[in-house]
């Protein structure tokens, strides 16, 4: 079975797991956990999204 | 005689603390999360065991690349380590002859890149084992 990601599937995917395993173990309490984690994935996403644009602009 | 009972728990606990240091790491590389549901953390076992195992898989089903002990490359040396921290999923992807195709697609490099940081962030888990078996975290 093959799986087809587009590049910001890809990215999206990447980001949610690695958040999950980086809130659960950078963080002592859920409430921090959970705020980490989202934290992280915004900062994942948010860097990918920031450095596609500036490719573009690069680009241009 | 009342006080016999807790002198033992007391001599038994740091002993059942230092065998958990071992088996929780160990266990948790081998199956990714399974270190922190033997010590009761069951809701962050099950998230860490589905993360990176998705992770993994998904790295396999882009038919991304599996790098072995003896590469030459020193980059296929560092991938190595990365898929080693897999365990288990390493183990069997090596025994069924997975990843072994020559990338194909564009996503595929991703999903090479999937694997490897799926072991990494078992790496992370494995220790986070440890530091919970030691008690250095709740």
């Amino acid at each position: 079975m093959t799986v087809h990601l587009t590049h910001f599937s890809a990215a999206f995917v990447f980001a949610l797991f690695a958040s999950i395993v980086f809130g659960i173990t950078h963080r002592e309490t859920t409430r921090d956990m959970v705020r980490y984690g989202l934290y992280c994935f915004v900062m994942f996403l948010g860097g990918a999204w920031l450095a596609g644009w500036a490719m573009w602009l690069v680009r241009r | 005689m009342p006080n016999s009972t807790p002198a033992k728990a007391k001599t038994a606990a740091p002993a059942s603390a230092g065998v958990m240091a071992v088996l929780a790491p160990a266990i948790g590389w081998l199956i990714p999360g399974a270190g922190h549901m033997i010590q009761g953390r069951y809701v962050r076992g099950l998230l860490l065991f589905v993360s990176i195992i998705t992770l993994f898989a998904l790295g396999l089903m882009m038919q991304g690349h599996i790098y072995k002990p003896n590469g030459g490359d020193i980059l296929d040396m560092l991938g190595f380590v990365g898929d080693l921290g897999a365990g288990g999923m390493y183990i069997v992807t090596l025994a069924m002859d997975w990843g072994q195709g020559a990338i194909a697609m564009a996503v595929a490099d991703y999903g090479t890149k999937f694997m490897i940081v799926a072991g990494l962030l078992n790496f992370i888990s494995v220790a986070d084992a440890y530091h919970i078996a030691i008690g250095k975290k709740q």
